[in-house]
């Protein structure tokens, strides 16, 4: 039954082309049927495949399957080949499950675009490279899909290009993902040149036989993570992220929350031998994970656009699944990438619910006071607020729980703090959203109250949907405290993720953790609640009392404006230099100049056509005693 | 004993470098065209006398093919001359210059 | 005996060009190229061409020189052109033409015959030659000539105007 998994990312493929091909002749209900359809059949592809893993043992190693033979050039072979896998297995059901519930919203939110057509091409692609990445079984095919999405992200990010915002933030994800890729492929050169080829399994088997030792494997790990920083958006490379939210919300939603930016978690995860190897690189991915956590959870307190709050959440939460795989706990980095699969695309899509209610309002300073308005939308963003904030029995509890339990039982004590710091900041952010978005006074402004409604069920029945699956996922993983059988998700990621370091901790430590988890999350909704209904008046006095901390969160601590004088200008500045001094004065000189030297010849021997016989005679005659000359001597 | 064909070849080389000088001493299209008529007639008697020491027997029948052209070719230059000093009235070479450039 | 003749008509020959060259008159110059090609004719009948001989003296001296003094006269120049004002050209020709005179003599060492061979061709013999081996360039010569005929009457014909 898990044989057919090769085939799930075709029908998505097979949708794409046909919309790019014919769409424009299609009706919209059929593009509609088609393109939602083909995922469902990748979803029902998927757990079919799910299911018949269930059934295997442990110990078979994952099911491989060679499409054709793509790449052979004497020893170097990358062939178009799937591998499954529990952890490819995850990754698929997360792709198509939630992309499923996507497409289906997206049918009301892009209802009245004219570009629906080619959105849904577009979102079928990406699902094709997305299922490639996940799928692949050697690193090369994964690049592939890794590029994949990076174009389709351009493509949604920019899907309505005759805005310029839309257009630049489409380029700025683009440009700054290749930049990520520049250091993967360096990573993933050195490793083809210790292994030789980039098979998964050749990669694991080369890790234990000791082929690659640990000081190459520190440099290509980290190497891999600046591409894993690219994709995932962390620090340095995070800035394309809040700039991608100028896509429709949809897009939002599956890029850049569900799927395309856990592309990098999924790598290091799926590299877990090479990352487990190398202790530096490991302490690297952690810090950095820990650091952006924080760091992006500062930006999101005083964003006031419903969508760039989520979008720095996005980026702080991909922290927290960086931080669990550089302390080792790869399953608990995976798991809280489920969880935040659900909660997170669950929270953009009523986002978007809510947008699509005020006809276009993004502002919460223009919202406000909507929950008697939009119960259907409330209920679920609601649920997604309480899941992430890691509120206990819902699923983002469990996995943020795991991450910090290990990170604490790893000894890595300043990471666990900031890891708690970035919990209380999430729970204070999010509420912060749910009150100035749902309570509190209104402050619409007349036009939007007067469209006020709220979203065709079509919107609504999958955020329903992921708000069952927001608070339900997290007991697949339940803590050690309840017993060490309990966290069935990474007993069932075993055979793909080893997992490392061997920290231990007591029931009562673990129980102590929790504790201070739940009373982090706690901490972050009270003093939400105090800032925003108690006392309105708080935020702004505390603005007012510390304006410059104010303006560097509120300016996003100035970052793009520091990389736009310290990298682009002088990049720009040296372009036009290089452009003006060499491509203009030497290239095009040498051509003009080579131009002109036939020219001058040319005048050169004109000189010569006299028009005098005479003197053409008397070439002749120097021409023959010349000749004469040669011949006889 | 009869003469030596080199004295007949020596003089036909001396005629030649005489035609040549001639051609570029004279400034008139006449006698230019006189001169190349020299050099014609030089190297039908070196073409005579070298042949003759040679054997070739069939010297003669050329050359009287080379005296024949060589009258076809002086009528039309001369005609064409004739021209010329119709359009440019005068063979000054100095002034026949339109082909410049 | 013979050699007296030959140095004669070469003296003649050689006198009469160079009389051509120093020249300022074409008319002269024409009229001592008669003489020069006269002697020519001459040396050519010293070679055993006798047939040879008097075709050169009808046809060069008598007819084509004819055609030069008949063109000279019709251009009625009143004054004599002068000769080539840059001194530099006819330097460099005269340089240059010995050169190739030198050149010319020193690839001709040796390899010129002594050997007088026969007296000569007979007319016979030539008229012979003419229609068989060579009937070819003959009829064509024919044909040339006629072309040479027609085109100098189209060339120098008025124009009806």
């Amino acid at each position: 039954m898990a044989d057919v998994f090769w085939l799930i990312p075709f029908p998505p493929a097979l949708s794409a082309l046909v919309l790019i091909l014919f769409g424009r002749v299609l009706s919209k209900r059929w593009v509609t049927i088609q393109a939602c359809g083909a995922v469902f059949v990748s979803l029902v592809l998927s757990l079919l495949s799910f299911g018949g893993l269930l059934g295997a043992s442990s110990e078979a190693g994952p099911l491989l399957k060679t499409l054709f033979p793509w790449i052979r050039a004497g020893a170097f072979r990358a062939d178009f080949a799937f591998q499954f896998d529990p952890l490819a297995a995850v990754m698929v059901l997360v792709v198509t499950g939630v992309g499923f519930l996507i497409h289906v919203y997206s049918v009301g939110y892009m209802a009245h675009d004219k570009g629906y057509t080619r959105f849904f091409s577009y979102l079928n692609l990406f699902m094709f490279a997305m299922l490639i990445l996940v799928l692949a079984s050697n690193m090369v095919l994964m690049f592939v899909g890794w590029e994949g999405v990076g174009l389709c992200s351009y493509l949604l990010i920019g899907f309505w290009f005759e805005r310029k915002s839309a257009a630049d933030a489409g380029k700025k994800a683009f440009i700054v993902n290749r930049i990520g890729d520049a250091g993967f492929l360096i990573g993933l050169l050195f490793l083809l040149t210790v292994v030789g080829s980039s098979d998964f399994t050749a990669i694991g088997g080369a890790v234990q036989s000791g082929t690659i030792g640990a000081g190459l494997a520190t440099l290509i790990a980290l190497l891999l993570f600046v591409g894993a920083t690219g994709k995932s958006a962390q620090i340095p490379l995070y800035i394309w992220l809040p700039d991608a939210m100028e896509g429709p919300t949809p897009v939002s939603a599956l890029i850049h929350a569900a799927t395309m930016v856990t592309a990098g978690v999924y790598m290091v995860a799926r590299l877990n031998p090479l990352f487990s190897l190398s202790v530096p690189a490991g302490s690297v991915v952690a810090i950095v994970g820990a650091a952006t956590a924080v760091f992006a959870a500062t930006m999101a307190l005083t964003q006031n656009d419903i969508k760039r709050v989520l979008a720095y959440s996005t980026i702080s939460q991909l922290g927290y699944m960086f931080l669990g795989c550089g302390v080792g706990a790869y399953a608990a980095g995976i798991f809280h990438l489920v969880t935040h699969a659900f909660f997170k695309s669950l929270l953009f899509l009523s986002a978007g619910s809510v947008i699509h209610a005020l006809s276009g309002e993004q502002d919460m300073r223009k919202m406000g006071g909507l929950r008697k308005y939009l119960p259907r939308t409330y209920k679920p963003f609601l649920v997604g607020a309480i899941a992430i904030s890691g509120v206990p029995f819902l699923s983002g509890f469990f996995s943020k729980d795991a991450i910090l339990t290990s990170a604490f039982a790893q000894g890595r004590y300043a990471l666990w703090a900031l890891g708690l710091a970035g919990a209380v900041m999430t729970a204070f952010y999010m509420f912060r959203l749910i009150f100035l978005t749902f309570h509190g006074e209104e402050r619409l402004t007349p036009e939007a109250k007067h469209h006020l409604h709220e979203s065709p069920k079509v919107m609504t029945v999958p955020l329903a949907i992921l708000a069952f699956f927001s608070i339900v996922a997290g007991y697949v993983g339940l803590p050690a405290i309840l017993g060490e059988r309990a966290d069935l998700f990474r007993r069932f990621l075993e055979p793909a993720i080893k997992p490392a370091g061997d920290g231990h901790l007591s029931l009562g430590s673990e129980g102590l953790l929790i504790l201070a988890s739940v009373a982090a999350a706690f901490l972050g909704i009270l003093i939400s609640y105090w800032f925003y209904i108690r006392n309105p008046r708080v935020p702004e006095t505390l603005a007012a009392r510390l304006p410059w901390a104010h303006k560097l969160l509120t300016n996003k601590y100035f970052v793009d404006e520091a990389v736009g004088a310290v990298i682009i200008r002088p990049l720009v500045r040296g372009s036009e230099l290089v452009y003006t001094g060499f491509d203009l004065k030497v290239i095009d000189g040498a051509l003009n100049g080579s131009a002109a030297v036939a020219g001058l010849m040319g005048r050169v021997l004109s000189a010569f056509q006299t028009g005098f016989v005479k003197d053409y005679a008397v070439v002749f005659l120097l021409g023959i005693a010349l000749i004469l000359g040669v011949l006889l001597f | 004993m009869s003469i030596p064909a080199s004295y007949f070849f020596i003089l036909s080389l001396v005629l030649f470098v005489l035609g040549i000088i001639a051609f570029f001493v004279k400034r008139d299209l006449i006698s230019q065209f006189m001169a190349v008529e020299v050099m014609l007639n030089s190297a039908n008697l070196a073409f005579l006398a070298l042949a003759r020491a040679a054997g070739f027997a069939d010297a003669q029948a050329i050359v009287f093919f080379v005296i024949t052209v060589a009258a076809a070719e002086a009528s039309i230059g001369l005609a064409i001359v004739l021209l010329i000093f119709r359009r440019k009235k005068s063979i000054r070479t100095a002034d026949l210059n339109s082909m410049k450039g | 005996m013979m050699i007296i003749v030959f140095f004669a008509l070469a003296i003649m020959c050689t006198g009469s060009v160079l009389g051509m060259v120093f020249s300022r008159n074409q008319a002269t110059s024409a009229l001592l190229l008669v003489l020069a090609f006269a002697s020519l004719g001459g040396l050519f009948g010293l070679l055993g061409a006798g047939f040879l001989a008097v075709v050169q003296v009808i046809i060069y001296a008598g007819a084509i020189m004819v055609l030069f003094i008949f063109v000279i006269m019709m251009i009625n120049l009143r004054e004599g052109i002068s000769r080539e004002k840059r001194a530099w050209t006819i330097v460099l020709s005269c340089a240059t033409a010995l050169v190739i005179l030198g050149e010319i003599l020193f690839a001709a060492r040796g390899a010129v015959p002594e050997a007088a061979g026969e007296a000569g061709v007979t007319p016979t013999e030539l008229g012979r030659l003419l229609f068989t081996k060579y009937l070819y360039p003959f009829e064509i010569t024919s044909v040339l000539i006629l072309a040479a005929l027609v085109g100098a009457i189209v060339l120098v014909k008025k124009r009806e105007s």
